[in-house]
């Protein structure tokens, strides 16, 4: 029994402005991966340079907000440059059967892990027949 | 002294054509699908800068266990080597979205500069490894007094 997915807000580009804050910052759209467990859902995403104390995860009215403001200075004179960082930001709205209020964030090697465990009524129950 | 060397002209004018048909820290600077099969991008991407005695290197590297990078140094070459787990998901599991890719990197950098391959150092944090090398001292600036008679 799936919850029906997850829907993102927003659109499909790597690069997003948000209009619903009016803010001329670029942001990343981090990549996620997302399993469902019996237990719950998992979210993985890749959140290089954002550090612990900046990371904000927050569940409101059903949006599940992602963001985390990066900052990223070399010492020196950048001599070449591949990468780019700024502020990651991804929302996705999580279905009702989600129990919000015991979800946990890990943060590990740029690496951050979603738990939001579903709600006892979502789970799957087996229920015994009783040969009477 | 260095002069004007043909071979790291030419080098360097390799690097900027790749560049520009790459679109290198252009296009993409943002795009953040690591080894992942939709985006055929090196990886790690690296950022290089440099102060007078040193030359840093920062690597990004999430989901890469800082123990089981390999990093080796030959003349004025750098090599970073390792894997990134696969994100299997196991028995059971429902795959509502797979973006993160995975898998073994290596990738070689060409340093600017001769560096001191005794001082070096790497340290990692939130997924990001920064590489510092002392350059060489025949590759550091030298001031040169001038006396007057």
């Amino acid at each position: 029994m799936a919850v029906n997915g997850l829907n993102e807000q927003g659109s499909d580009k790597n690069l997003q402005t948000r209009e619903d804050t009016r803010s001329s910052e670029k942001y990343i759209k981090p990549a996620v991966n997302i399993v469902e467990t019996d237990e719950g859902l998992i979210l993985t995403a890749d959140v290089p340079g954002a550090a612990k104390e900046s990371l904000a995860v927050s569940v409101e009215k059903g949006i599940l907000t992602i963001n985390a403001q990066v900052s990223h200075d070399m010492p020196g004179q950048p001599v070449y440059t591949e990468f780019q960082l700024a502020s990651y930001y991804r929302q996705f709205s999580i279905p009702e059967t989600l129990d919000q209020q015991r979800a946990r964030a890990d943060l590990a090697n740029g690496i951050l892990t979603l738990q939001i465990p579903k709600a006892e009524a979502a789970k799957p129950r087996k229920i015994e027949v009783k040969v009477g | 002294m260095a002069g004007w060397d043909v071979f790291r002209e030419l080098d360097n004018l390799r690097r900027e054509i790749n560049e520009a048909f790459r679109g290198a820290g252009v296009s993409h600077p943002l795009a953040t699908a690591f080894l992942s099969p939709a985006v055929t991008r090196r990886f790690p991407l690296v950022n290089f800068s440099e102060d007078e005695g040193n030359v840093y290197v920062d690597a990004l590297l999430p989901g890469v266990d800082p123990g089981e990078i390999d990093l080796s140094v030959l003349r004025n070459t750098i090599t970073i080597s390792g894997e990134r787990k696969p994100f299997e998901p196991k028995e059971g599991q429902i795959v509502h979205r797979s973006e993160l890719g995975s898998g073994t990197f290596s990738r070689t950098l060409e340093l600017p500069v001769d560096i001191d391959p005794d001082r070096i150092s790497a340290e990692s944090r939130n997924g990001i490894m920064r590489i510092r090398l002392a350059k060489a001292e025949h590759a550091k600036p030298k001031k040169i007094e001038i006396k007057l008679s």
